[in-house]
């Protein structure tokens, strides 16, 4: 046994209400510069949707992921590391722009800029890759809410394989938001398509990561990846993914996707799993024995035996503690209502979900039936097919078990509170039904409905004694370590040269150039360049706002910057 | 004089070049040390100019080293008479050559014609084609001009001695005097361009990753020690 720990997250789909705060915020604070214009680290699909990038689930096209060869053993299913070589030249699987999207921004100078006309002059929309006029037909979620379903809900690779009675009604009946981040797979398929080496995933906490220094931007980890959250900027040549906010985890706080989470869905916690099962368990010969083969891998963190192999194996008194008290652990293992993101990947993903059962529900309400009655419920998860196998296809590689059971758990528990929420004797025959007591189907409750922060993200710090290396802790001075960016800028080859700036500082600076900027694409301008996503609001970008009358007088800024005191005609 | 600038002084300010341009950039810019790869813009012209440009480069490399760096005694001893290893080298070599130059035009074309691409070429990368391509160019035009016009030229007589001799510290400029103009323009154009070198986009080659073969598939790194702003302060020299 060989115990690693390994952060995780779960979100409950049933509370997602698809604000996309978690992606807004999440791009703010890591994907709002040049060169990843497109990327979301985090996104929120509706489904049943295409998702994005477009299609990205159909594995028989993009080829990401693992596959069973003929051997029975675990390969990489774009192919091993002779034919990547071999192909390394033109990746033949590399989704282009198109099939995310091409970005833009607006020509917002012409509506102070324009002359006096009779008609109201407008922005138009310029793409953020050559700067011409262009024409918005697509973006991360275009099909919002089921945008457009009647012409795109076709080209949703789930519903290929759902027999046609459930095509033809489908999105008529049930709708839900899956937000996606990086699953920080245990056996990331990324990092074995890199022919670099440079992704790695960290003994500590198992977040998977790009060595920015040693990507030389092979880009196979796109392909890799099944879940297409490796991108490739366009700007620097080099990948990037979501970091789990690594510089926050580190220091206790959760990632910015949790912290904005309006509706408090999102859960992180440690799981120990064993190392050395982790090659058996993705090599299940079956699709549907994955999301079991995986839960067998985890650790039970109050096992004594679990503990004293931790402690041997050098993981930290209070991380074995926070682990006991995981809340992601509870839910896959505990309470087992958590399933994997289609695990027939077999990269053995560590972002879990909750399924939603608020489409049961309303469709039992629709009807008219009393729809917090667990006999009433039960009965629908076993008729209402729609729901469950596309849920099933999503998270159980088409085995539609593990849902129902999900689902009866979750309906279960509405059920059973509601005799108690009214003051009514709790039916204790109710989580009998589903397999629990009373006792347990409350703690889901608490957990699932009343957890406070502390209980819905417990995150050890890493020790005091590294602190000093950790990068958001202003212990020391930022800016000055060897061979340090100094006041920031670019490098003698352009936007992709010098060393990598600590995050904090690169933020900073960015932040600040975006406030000056004027133009929307050539990087050699982008001193003077506004981007209306990045401004906070502070400081008065040159372009942005009309010439004050008299000149630019008063007290500009601190940020201000040469571009701010310029007179304007 | 001139056949000791040229060929003597030249080549090993262009080795120092090369050699130290790479150590100063893999200290100073390991974060612009990639392909920039523009795949993610266009694909459809890149999977055909690419690979063509890419693999003929490399059957090229493989010529030249053959061709450069192998004494013609050594063949020989092998028992590979020299018309046979010219008949070789050249249809290889004119074949290899023009793989080549066809990906490079595909892919010079798709730079200038995908609005992406090339608003994302910089000044360097086009001083960088131009010096690439006359290179490929000029040496293509001396081995076809030398078996088409003349009967053939054995560089392995002048140019490939004097090419080993640069490296075993004891240069012959003479024997470049009677080079064809070709072969010494091809030549002082590679100089160049290795000048170039290390300053280009070209340093990926450097990094080919030959050791995927033999690595672990996953890697596991422990958190890095650099990742933050400063090494850990010994205690006696903390605030």
């Amino acid at each position: 046994m060989r115990v690693m720990a390994q952060m995780a997250m779960v979100m409950n789909l049933d509370k997602c209400i698809g604000c996309h705060t978690c992606s807004v915020t999440c791009k703010q604070a890591w994907t709002n510069r040049t060169g990843v214009e497109y990327v979301w680290f985090n996104n929120v699909e509706t489904r049943p949707g295409q998702g994005y990038p477009r299609r990205y689930e159909d594995q028989e096209q993009w080829r990401g992921g693992w596959t069973l060869n003929r051997r029975g053993r675990l390969s990489l299913k774009a192919g091993g590391r002779f034919r990547k070589l071999l192909t390394i030249f033109a990746n033949p699987k590399m989704p282009g722009m198109d099939d995310y999207y091409q970005p833009w921004t607006y020509d917002y100078e012409t509506l102070t800029s324009a002359p006096l006309q009779e008609h109201t002059p407008v922005a138009r929309p310029k793409s953020l890759l050559t700067g011409k006029d262009m024409k918005i037909t697509w973006s991360a979620n275009w099909d919002d809410d089921l945008g457009g379903s009647p012409q795109h809900i076709e080209k949703d690779v789930l519903v290929r394989d759902l027999s046609d009675k459930v095509k033809a009604e489908f999105d008529k009946t049930f709708m839900f938001y899956l937000p996606r981040i990086c699953e920080h797979c245990l056996n990331p398929s990324c990092a074995a398509s890199c022919p670099s080496g440079a992704i790695y995933k960290r003994t500590e906490d198992g977040i998977v990561l790009v060595d920015q220094d040693r990507c030389r931007g092979w880009r196979m980890c796109v392909t890799g990846c099944p879940y297409k959250k490796m991108y490739f900027n366009h700007r620097t040549g080099k990948a990037e993914k979501c970091t789990f906010c690594f510089p926050r985890v580190e220091v206790g706080i959760p990632t910015v996707c949790s912290e904005t989470c309006v509706g408090r869905l999102r859960y992180i916690g440690l799981v120990l799993y064993d190392a050395d099962k982790v090659l058996e368990a993705a090599s299940t010969p079956d699709d549907t024995g994955l999301y079991e083969a995986q839960r067998e891998v985890f650790l039970d963190p109050s096992d004594p035996r679990v503990v004293a192999a931790a402690e041997a194996a050098g993981i930290h008194r209070d991380w074995i503690e926070a682990a006991q008290r995981s809340p992601v652990y509870a839910l896959i293992n505990t309470y087992k209502v958590a399933l994997p993101l289609h695990p027939e990947y077999r990269t053995m993903p560590m972002v879990w979900y909750i399924p939603p059962l608020s489409p049961v529900v309303d469709i039992v309400r629709d009807t008219g039936h009393d729809a917090e009655n667990a006999g009433n419920l039960f009965a629908a998860i076993e008729t209402l097919r729609i729901p469950v196998e596309y849920l099933a296809e999503l998270f159980t590689a088409g085995d539609t078990k593990p849902v129902e059971a999900v689902l009866r758990r979750l309906a279960a528990m509405r059920s059973y509170m509601r005799d108690i929420n009214l003051g009514r004797d709790a039916d204790e025959s109710i989580p009998g039904r589903v397999g629990m007591t009373g006792e347990l189907m409350y703690d889901m409750y608490r957990l699932l409905a009343l957890a406070k922060y502390e209980e819905r993200y417990v995150i050890p710090t890493a020790h005091e004694e590294q602190a000093h290396k950790l990068e958001e802790l202003a212990t020391e001075c930022s800016l000055d370590y060897e061979g340090g960016p100094g006041m920031g800028g670019s490098g003698p080859f352009g936007e992709s040269s010098g060393g990598a700036a600590p995050i904090a500082v690169e933020n900073f600076h960015m932040l600040r150039q975006r406030q000056t900027s004027d133009s929307p694409v050539d990087p050699a301008d982008k001193h003077t360049r506004v981007n209306l996503l990045n401004w906070d609001g502070k400081g008065t970008p040159s372009g942005l706002f009309p010439p004050e009358p008299g000149g630019p007088t008063g007290n500009p800024p601190a940020d201000s910057g040469a571009a701010e005191t310029e007179p304007k005609p | 004089m001139k056949e000791t600038v040229l060929w003597v002084v030249l080549p090993y300010v262009t080795i120092t070049i090369f050699v130290l341009g790479h150590v100063w950039r893999y200290r100073y810019d390991k974060f612009g040390w990639t392909t920039r790869s523009s795949q993610l813009y266009e694909s459809r012209l890149l999977r055909i100019g690419s690979p063509l440009f890419h693999f003929g480069v490399l059957f090229v490399l493989l010529g030249h080293i053959g061709g450069l760096a192998i004494p013609a005694s050594w063949t020989e001893a092998a028992g590979i008479s020299e018309d046979a290893y010219h008949v070789v080298a050249v249809v290889i070599g004119t074949l290899a050559g023009f793989c080549t130059l066809a990906g490079l035009a595909i892919l010079i074309y798709r730079r200038r014609t995908t609005g992406p691409v090339f608003s994302a070429t910089t000044v360097n990368d086009k001083m960088m084609y131009l010096v690439l391509t006359a290179v490929i160019v000029i040496g293509l035009a001396a081995t076809v001009a030398a078996n088409v016009v003349d009967h053939g030229y054995n560089y392995r007589e002048t140019v490939s001695p004097w090419f080993r001799s640069v490296f075993y510290l004891n240069p012959a400029p003479d024997l470049m005097r009677d080079v064809p103009p070709l072969f010494q323009l091809h030549a002082l154009s590679a100089l160049l361009l290795f000048c170039i070198w290390p300053f280009t986009r070209l340093v990926h080659m450097l990094t080919a990753p030959v050791g995927y073969l033999t690595r672990p598939y996953i890697v596991y790194r422990s958190r890095d020690a650099r990742m933050g702003a400063l090494p850990p302060r010994r205690g006696w020299e903390r605030p």
